[in-house]
């Protein structure tokens, strides 16, 4: 087990170099952040001193090995736009991506376990058949159309829930939290569904064939004809062998939540670290740039490296061939 | 309106006073101020949350005239013509209690002259400020300086005291990452204070109860939350869903949903800040077009027939939806030089345009690349394709490049491009700072976004003697004569005057500001 681990241990710690590498090879095509950073009444002299301040006349591979340095000693370095550090910045921003991705989890789990069961369960009936041809809304729609599609509906024509931001929010110890104010609750809904449905769906999906799969497997059928009842074969013989691929996507999509939470953040102004990004790229904001791609990438790789060693215990045949 | 419970959370946390007529200013715009600190970011969204809370010595109002504002009146002085005097408003106090006084406006000179001010560039001129007595205040410059209050509009006063006594006399390091008292706290004279603020999320302020102009403006708003909010479509649906009632950076598209709806509206004036084509006349022969050995932007029948096939009014009605000005000089109508007769002199000709074409040599066209930005001005890449269709018309092969700002302006400043977009604002409100950018040969530290290659040393002279010259005539003179050889030589090909959206509550009154810059205290509500 040791062995395996270290070897994926190994391997993360090259893919995280390499990302970084290739994210920072990109930044000189994102444009100058000089030019956002100074007025248009600079001269020529201001330019060049604060282009060597930031050390952006240096190469790119110097640029990146400064990065790569003071990163390892936690200093993720000052954002262009806000004039703070960026550690900062991230650990003011995360909680609110942190509880909205978490939110959206529960309900893509939850929802999407309970719908796909039922969907394979009731394969032929109407319910079912609804539900697979409104789960292709989910699947094909894009992100910002359904955020704005929600707003438009339960914001601007009904009034029940707000269109943007997180409400008010209680602050414990360094983490905002929007779970206790009647405000910050209800600006999480729409977010959340705006998030988590194209998880949901994908997983229901997932769910459903799964079953469908398994139900036809002769133990099931061993376990009717001893007579067991529908419950117990549907939910302790069948699902729970549907559960290894549905953690494997589960684990990536879980990932996703929070990478691809940008759309969802953009479109309700919801003041996460995917609309942080969003800001940075539009103002070429290097430092935040870099330290949000690496954080997602460390996050990807650790989430990759869990669910192989998750496998590994659910799965013992994965035990022995690591070996 | 009031739906959230929060907000009434907060209104009742303001002093009871303010409760007798509670009413809440719920504003949104695109961005958000990067700091606090007075004199660091020289931004429009920062100075738009300062001027809530700091003032400066003179504001504008909306038609460009100087107010005056902890300035009751200013002069140059009769024994020396490089000294403006200013006499200070009387009975003023900061947030904090303390008096304002003479003492005050010379530190906050000092301090915006700092190295790591963003303002010291409008103010180089200043070589020292005194304190006559406590009303009273000499700002000497290098030489005579006609314009020298248009400076200052911006130019926020802070306490003294209340500065030493934080710690924050320097400006901050915006770039180094300082965080110091000032860029998180306000002490100013203004009629708001501020409450609380989460940069990017949330900016809560109260009405200044002992404001020296309480009674002198209409103050109606009681308490002010401004949230940004990037996305064009939400920031609108926070309008139609009155989660907001006061709008800035409307998108153009949703301006006629919006003002349909109930109980909200829309009213626009012609912004600072006019959108045209430079084109590269100064070299021998340019990059980006496939005429070899030769530079058709050389030529000045070309650039005038290229301004003769550009149909602004089609432009206006299609691709702006009836939001703009067409424009036939490159300065807003508000600036010191600005004619009707010349705002009026490009008009569309297609057939005169094909003929002077033919005229110098090129009757079969050419092709250019048009540089163009598509996240910077109202409707910009569209406007470039627009230019594009009707170049193609007087047989110029346009290819357009439309990229985001933060790689457009760099090639303009670093002569990059042949053909570009540039829009212009004049927060002076006068000619000079049009001719010091754009006009002046390009030096570093003059002539910075002429990317045109025009370099002409006479014209050079006259704009560098304006700066000095205190024969207001002599220098409207001069400042016509200038405009006459921009038009002349077709520098640049004008399109528009952009024009100004806000969306509003009915209740809320306030006329737009040309240069976007609300401020609250002029606000009614009804």
């Amino acid at each position: 087990m040791l062995p395996f681990i270290l070897k994926r241990v190994f391997q993360s710690i090259l893919v995280l170099v390499i990302t970084g590498a290739i994210a920072f090879s990109m930044f000189t095509f994102v444009g100058d952040p000089i030019d956002n950073m100074l007025g248009q009444e600079r001269t020529m002299e201001d330019v060049e001193r604060l282009r060597a301040q930031l050390g952006l006349d240096k190469p790119i591979p110097v640029q990146y090995f400064k990065f790569l340095n003071e990163a390892a000693q936690g200093n993720f370095g000052v954002s262009y736009r806000q004039g703070r550090e960026v550690s900062e910045i991230i650990m003011e921003r995360a909680p609110a991506t942190l509880e909205l991705a978490a939110l959206s989890a529960i309900f893509a789990i939850v929802m999407g376990i309970a719908l796909g069961v039922f969907t394979a369960i009731r394969r032929d009936g109407f319910a079912a058949h609804f539900i697979m041809s409104a789960s292709l809304i989910g699947v094909s729609l894009p992100t910002f159309l359904i955020g704005i599609l929600l707003i438009y509906m339960f914001s601007v024509e009904l009034g029940w829930l707000p269109s943007f931001g997180r409400g008010e929010v209680v602050e414990i110890g360094g983490w905002t939290t929007g779970f206790l104010t009647e405000s910050g609750r209800k600006a999480l809904i729409l977010p959340a569904i705006t998030l988590g449905l194209y998880q949901m769906t994908l997983i229901m999906r997932l769910v459903r064939s799964e079953m469908l799969e398994v139900l036809r497997q002769d133990y099931i059928r061993f376990a009717r004809a001893r007579g067991l009842s529908e419950r117990v074969i549907n939910f302790r013989h069948a699902l729970k062998n549907t559960m290894v691929p549905v953690i494997t996507v589960i684990g990536l999509q879980l990932g996703a939540i929070i990478a691809f939470a940008i759309i969802t953040e953009t479109v309700f102004q919801w003041p996460g670290l995917g609309l942080l990004f969003i800001n940075a790229i539009q103002f070429v904001d290097i430092p935040v740039m870099a330290a949000y791609l690496m954080m997602i990438s460390v996050m990807f790789v650790v989430i990759n490296l869990l669910v192989d060693i998750l496998y590994a215990f659910i799965d013992p045949r994965l035990r022995v061939s690591a070996k | 309106m009031k739906k959230s419970s929060a907000i009434l959370a907060v209104a009742a946390l303001v002093s009871s006073t303010a409760m007798v007529n509670a009413e809440t200013l719920k504003w949104a715009r695109a961005g958000d101020a990067l700091t606090l600190d007075p004199h660091s970011q020289n931004e429009g969204p920062s100075h738009t949350m300062r001027h809530q809370m700091y003032e400066p010595l003179i504001i504008r109002d909306t038609s460009g005239a100087f107010v005056p504002t902890l300035a009751t009146d200013w002069a140059p002085s009769a024994d020396n013509p490089n000294v403006w005097v200013f006499n200070l408003r009387k009975g003023v106090k900061f947030h904090d209690g303390a008096d304002f006084t003479a003492e005050d406006v010379v530190f906050s000179f000092e301090r915006a002259k700092q190295p790591n001010s963003d303002m010291k560039e409008l103010i180089g001129s200043i070589t020292a400020v005194r304190a006559v007595d406590d009303h009273t205040v000499e700002i000497e410059t290098s030489g005579p300086n006609p314009i020298l209050p248009s400076n200052l509009t911006n130019l926020f006063m802070m306490d003294k005291g209340w500065t030493e006594a934080n710690n924050t006399v320097n400006v901050q390091d915006f770039e180094g990452g300082e965080i110091t008292f000032a860029t998180t706290n306000v002490n100013g004279t203004g009629a708001y204070r501020l409450v609380s603020r989460e940069p990017d999320v949330k900016t809560v302020m109260v009405r200044n109860e002992e404001y020296w102009g309480r009674n002198d403006f209409p103050m109606e708003v009681s308490e002010i939350i401004y949230t940004p909010i990037q996305n064009a479509a939400t920031r609108v649906a926070a309008l139609l869903s009155g989660e907001v009632n006061f709008l800035q950076d409307m998108p153009v598209q949703d301006l006629a949903r919006v003002d349909s709806a109930d109980g909200l509206m829309v009213k626009q004036a012609p912004q600072n800040r006019v959108i045209f084509f430079g084109m590269n006349q100064g070299a021998d022969d340019i990059e980006a077009d496939n005429v070899e050995g030769k530079n058709p932007l050389a030529d000045v029948r070309v650039r005038k027939a290229m301004s003769m096939a550009i149909n602004r009014d089609a432009i206006r009605q299609v691709v702006m939806r009836g939001q703009s000005q067409p424009a036939g000089m490159i300065a807003p109508p508000f600036v010191n030089g600005w004619t009707a007769a010349m705002d009026g002199e490009s008009s569309t000709d297609l057939e005169g345009a094909k003929a002077l074409m033919a005229e110098a040599g090129y009757g079969d066209g050419f092709s250019i690349r048009l540089d163009c930005p598509n996240d910077r001005y109202i409707n910009d890449e569209a406007i470039c394709q627009a230019a594009v269709g009707m170049l193609g018309q007087i047989g110029i092969t346009v290819n357009l490049d439309a990229i985001p700002k933060a790689q457009h302006f760099p090639k303009i400043t670093d002569s990059k491009t042949d053909f570009y977009m540039l829009g212009w604002g004049v927060p002076t409100y006068d000619s000079e700072y049009i001719f010091n950018f754009l006009v002046h040969g390009r030096e570093s530290d003059i002539g910075t976004w002429n990317g045109t290659g025009f370099n002409n040393a006479d014209l050079n002279a006259t704009i560098k003697s304006l700066a000095s010259n205190t024969d207001l005539d002599a220098r409207n003179a001069d400042i016509a004569s200038i405009w006459r050889v921009v038009q002349d030589e077709q520098l640049y090909i004008p399109i528009h005057h952009q024009v100004l959206n806000w969306g509003m509550g009915e209740n809320v009154g306030i006329e737009v500001d040309p240069e976007d810059q609300p401020r609250v205290k002029f606000f009614t509500m009804k």
